[in-house]
């Protein structure tokens, strides 16, 4: 009976210790809760029902029912700025992944000493604001004195006019987001130095090549941080917007009209604020929809080490 | 065998080098535009070297519009955001990095996936939430948010927590020290690689926003150094050589910092990078 009792005790000021454990984490956190609800949690609630209004924040919200979703079927403008950022996208993500992993693989061949100055330089040009990196990369592409058309017209070739056409317009657009690809290059770097050496080691000598190591080897060890930046860089490339509204604000005849702009427009020029509600929920759907088939995906391509993940 | 891998690394090196002076071209196009006379910007074939230079287009470039003042707002509320996380990061995630609580996985896991959320979803009812308040045209909608931690912040504070040895704080526990003198004391010491992570992070992002600035700033006396750049940009689009020297020396505090605390940048970076 008695023993009974002292168990029981201990356990209650084991469970007051426990409670005043939790009471610390949630004050704790409480700033985040508050910001939760705040500035996510509400704000999405809100947007879901806007986006079932007509609403240009001077008078007060109609109630509109689904007539946002269905304007959006005959909105040639939607249409053309889901199409520019969906081929933005398919341009973009590929040559980043590419890209980015053929200069790490590059740098990985060379002492990290020796490959200090060039990590450096890669990197730099990630940390330039938006605006500075496409201001810059307009006066590159300049149609008569920018440097590459001038360069162009040395070697006797008349370059085409870049941002003004709308057919290559968004062809420089991608150019000039691939200057930013030593970030990318510098993660994958870190990935492949943190492969074990034996690995390697056991590979060659089962008489495995240059070719087999990298493809047993190599690629599987960082299928991890692929993933990750792909995920990250698809979410992040479907919400392009600063270089188009700076450098061409979604021109020559919409030809960059990012779906982020179309809907800055939509939200802030033209204060329809349950369309531009409407346009957001289907942009959140699109991308919650290619993420979720990425990490279905990743089951069958992502090799986690010993799977006690 | 020996000679043929020697040659391969000098190949390699020659190739890395190749791709290096690419990314730097940029870089150097816009230093020396920036130096240019008005009559040869547009020489074609443009030269390298400014002859003489013209160092006056910095002048008269910061001076067109108020860069100084551009740069002062710029810098408060870069100053004010850094405090916030610093502040509000480390004590959120020390919590969710050593308080056990019913519900803290899951909100750990909440925590995450707010990070995947487009912005543009919670960009209308934000603006109408600090709209409200009377917000739009202060950089309150800027700087108040950083004081209730940022996820991404949070997630990398708490991914570095977890591998400091509990003894000390056990130590400090049994000395009678109250949880915020632990973390005040015993963690943030101990944490001084992943703080400065967190400044450095914070200084680039904040200083470079965009889009935030763009929706909230609407009178030109309050403009970031973006914002004024953009706002160069449209009204003076044809004289490339104060937009470069604008640009350069808007985007200067950026490059000291990156710089001078590379290491937390690029560790940082592949932290959450690769280990995801």
């Amino acid at each position: 009976m008695s023993n009974a009792r002292a168990v029981g005790g201990r356990r209650h000021s084991r469970n007051r210790l426990a409670r005043r454990e939790a009471l610390t984490f949630y004050l704790l956190i409480s700033p985040w809760l508050v910001g939760l609800l705040l500035f996510v949690l509400g704000p999405i609630v809100a947007s879901l029902g806007f986006s079932f209004t007509r609403w240009d924040m001077l008078t007060p919200p109609v109630p509109a029912g689904l007539r946002n979703y269905v304007r959006m079927v005959d909105d040639r403008l939607f249409w053309q700025s889901l199409s520019v950022t969906v081929r933005y996208t398919l341009m973009y993500v590929p040559s980043e992944l590419v890209g980015g992993l053929l200069l790490a693989l590059l740098m990985n061949q060379v002492s990290a000493k020796g490959i200090r100055a060039i990590r450096t330089i890669y990197f730099m040009p990630s940390v330039l604001s938006g605006v500075a990196f496409v201001v810059v990369w307009m006066w590159l592409f300049h149609p008569e004195a920018g440097l590459i058309n001038a360069t162009l017209a040395r070697v006797g070739i008349s370059g085409p006019r870049w941002l003004v056409d709308p057919n290559t317009a968004l062809t420089a657009l991608w150019i000039m987001s691939l200057w930013g690809l030593g970030r990318t290059a510098v993660i994958y770097l870190a990935g492949l130095r943190g492969i074990p050496k034996e690995l390697y080691e056991a590979a060659a000598m089962d008489g495995a090549g240059t070719w087999h190591s990298f493809r047993s080897v190599t690629l599987p060890m960082l299928t991890p941080a692929i993933f990750f930046n792909l995920v990250l860089s698809i979410i992040s490339t479907f919400q392009s917007f600063t270089s188009a509204f700076v450098a061409t604000n979604g021109g020559p005849l919409d030809s960059t009209l990012f779906y982020v702009l179309y809907l800055y427009r939509k939200a802030f020029q033209e204060f329809q604020m349950g369309y531009a509600s409407a346009l957001a929920w289907v942009l959140f759907l699109i991308i919650l929809v290619l993420t979720l088939l990425v990490v279905r995906s990743g089951q069958w391509w992502v090799y986690y080490e010993g799977e006690e993940r | 065998m020996q000679g043929g891998s020697r040659v391969r690394r000098w190949l390699i090196l020659a190739l890395l080098w190749g791709v290096a002076l690419l990314f730097l071209i940029p870089f150097l196009w816009m230093l020396s535009s920036s130096l240019k006379p008005n009559y040869q910007i547009f020489e074609v074939p443009p030269r390298w070297i400014p002859n003489p230079p013209r160092w006056e287009n910095y002048v008269e470039a910061l001076t067109i519009l108020p860069f100084p003042l551009y740069i002062r707002s710029t810098a408060i509320i870069t100053l004010l955001t850094i405090a916030g996380h610093l502040l509000s990061c480390t004590v959120i995630a020390y919590a969710f990095a050593r308080l056990r609580a019913p519900g803290r996985d899951f909100l750990f896991v909440v925590m995450l996936a707010t990070m995947m959320l487009p912005y543009p979803v919670t960009m209308v009812p934000l603006y109408v939430l600090f709209n409200r308040l009377g917000w739009i045209n202060t950089f309150l909608p800027l700087v108040v948010p950083a004081y209730l931690g940022i996820p991404f912040y949070i997630f990398l504070m708490r991914q570095f927590f977890l591998t400091i040895p509990r003894d000390f704080e056990d130590a400090a526990r049994i000395d009678g020290a109250n949880t915020l003198q632990i973390i005040g004391r015993i963690m943030l010491p101990m944490a001084m690689p992943a703080l400065a992570t967190v400044t450095i992070f914070t200084f680039q992002a904040t200083w470079n926003d965009f889009l935030a600035p763009l929706i909230y700033l609407q009178r030109p006396e309050l403009y970031t150094v973006t914002l004024g750049l953009q706002f160069f940009r449209s009204t003076y689009t044809t004289n490339w050589a104060y937009l470069m020297a604008a640009s350069l020396v808007t985007t200067l505090p950026v490059i000291v910092v990156f710089f001078a605390a590379q290491r937390y940048f690029i560790e940082g970076i592949t932290l959450t990078g690769v280990k995801g």
